[in-house]
């Protein structure tokens, strides 16, 4: 069925009575030419190009869970390219592009809304760096501009810009960044795929990755035995159990990050701010919650819930950058567990067991690529070629020293 | 999270940092054959288990000792708190 503004008219005229299931929920069937294990929003994208730009056939997209249960609808729903690196802006510029042109692809509503992503300064030193960010972005094509502390007071003048210890100097700005409805992601990305006779099999967790001679032949699910040609993963966070399931180690942590709403506010802030001094980010949602964030909670965990803490130090974060949300209550946190890397980019290549492919490593920076992933891993599964915005993730290069590090932490997981 | 910590008793994980993997207390020997390979596994790959993980914290805001804590990863849960030097000893890397 295809959605449009007429469709909406004529069923609201006849009492809502025409609208069907926007995917199927079919049975596994024995083996699939390309099996993506993962139903989150990486593994929804990369069925759907798979389909649609590559022509494949007999793919199935596995979850464990639900689709939109996992990190697609646990994110803050930010999406920008203000990336520095070589390895990395060029695909998220492709991902920010896909972001412009994806409600059509999909024919699907998904609130792609470019509001602007500012990172705020608050000193000399930041702005130099921030401008020489905001270069390398605008030579890969993407859009940045360096505000002074007068043009950001013109846009959000309830910020803290007098603060004794870290006044606001001014900003890069970002206008074609902003958000997404992220349930919209994954909804959008499994109606395509299906539409395209993806299977998308939910409550179907993967237990075994079978290998023979150092070849992939399927994966052991809890609905039995589905044989596959190539098996993708793309199951961030919980990566490094995946792959163990075929003898595989990675440079990764498994962190808990955690997201926050506040009860629904009037309009107040129409654009995504990041705070420089701490870590906090927070952008208002249309239901008018402040949505934000700040930093994972920095030990190894596997639980979707974070501590208190935390809670704390990103609740202060937004507390000296806008001292009005201290009248705002908070409503709701959770938290989603990331696959943090080694060198804090992610990873998108094959693996030393043919027909196994991986995809992860994108500690919490996954959401905004989530298109960019899905087509550089489609074509990866595709052509057993990288992407051509995607050579530099690959998965030896820790061992062969060609880390993507753009905060310049080094092999700290938590730092990242 | 409270860490219960062997010589001083409960204390709240905030007054700690968090390094990693207690794997990390072996540091292999880089001279010794197949170093690169060892040395790789070292400073890179992890277990990243879900479920019980031995892992290295350090009490800044305290005595600063090292601590390695047996803590399950899905529930939070600690089992088991020693010092890092006790362990260290007992695997003969502490010299």
């Amino acid at each position: 069925m295809r959605y449009s503004g007429f469709r909406v008219i004529r069923e609201a005229v006849t009492g809502h009575k025409g609208w069907v299931p926007v995917w199927r929920d079919p049975e596994p069937q024995p083996s699939y030419d390309i099996v993506i294990v993962g139903g989150g929003g990486h593994g929804l994208a990369t069925a759907h190009y798979l389909a649609s730009r590559y022509g494949a056939a007999r793919v199935a997209v596995i979850e464990k869970g639900w689709i939109g249960g996992g990190n697609v609808g646990r994110n803050t729903t930010i999406i920008r390219s203000n990336y520095m690196l070589d390895g990395n802006e060029p695909f998220y510029e492709m991902s920010l592009k896909l972001w412009e042109g994806l409600e059509q692809d999909l024919n699907y509503n998904a609130m792609v809304s470019q509001r602007g992503i500012l990172n705020l300064c608050h000193s000399d030193g930041q702005r130099d760096a921030y401008r020489l960010r905001g270069n390398a972005m605008r030579l890969h094509g993407a859009d940045a501009e360096l505000l002074g502390p007068g043009e950001v007071r013109a846009m959000y003048p309830f910020l803290n810009f007098d603060d004794a210890r870290f006044p606001i100097k001014g900003g890069l700005l970002q206008r074609r960044g902003g958000t997404v409805r992220h349930d919209a992601v994954a909804w959008g990305y499994a109606r395509a795929a299906d539409s395209r006779g993806v299977d998308i099999i939910q409550n179907c967790e993967v237990t075994g990755l079978r290998v023979e001679d150092g070849r992939v032949l399927g994966v052991d699910t809890s609905r039995g035995f589905i044989g596959a040609g190539k098996v993708g993963v793309a199951v961030a966070g919980n990566s490094s159990r995946v792959m163990a399931m075929a003898g595989l180690r990675l440079p990764i942590e498994s962190h808990v990050l955690q997201a926050f709403v506040s009860e629904g506010l009037k309009p107040v802030l129409d654009g995504v701010i990041t705070y420089g001094a701490g870590h906090f980010y927070v952008s208002q949602s249309d239901k008018g919650g402040l949505v934000f964030g700040g930093d994972i909670d920095g030990y190894n965990s596997y639980a979707q819930r974070g501590n208190l803490p935390t809670v704390e130090d990103v609740c202060e974060g937004g507390l000296s950058l806008m001292p009005m949300v201290g009248q705002a209550r908070l409503l709701r946190m959770w938290g989603g567990i990331m696959d943090m890397s080694m060198d804090g980019s992610p990873i998108i290549d094959r693996t030393p067991v043919e027909g196994l492919y991986f995809n992860g490593g994108w500690c919490y920076g996954g959401f905004k690529a989530t298109p960019a992933s899905g087509l550089a891993f489609a074509h990866l599964l595709a052509t057993d070629t990288p992407h051509e915005t995607a050579t530099a993730y690959r998965l030896d290069r820790f061992r062969n020293g060609r880390m993507i590090d753009e905060k310049g932490m080094g092999a700290t997981p938590n730092l990242h | 999270m409270i860490i219960p910590h062997p010589l001083l008793g409960p204390r709240d994980a905030q007054e700690f940092t968090y390094l990693g993997d207690a794997s990390m207390i072996q540091r292999p020997d880089g001279t010794a054959e197949g170093a690169e390979d060892a040395l790789f596994n070292y400073v890179y790959m992890r277990d990243n288990p879900a479920g019980e993980h031995r892992e290295l914290w350090y009490h800044e805001q305290g005595d600063r000792s090292w601590l390695v804590v047996t803590r399950n990863t899905v529930t939070h849960e600690i089992t088991q708190v020693e010092l890092a030097r006790d362990v260290a000893l007992a695997l003969g890397c502490g010299a």
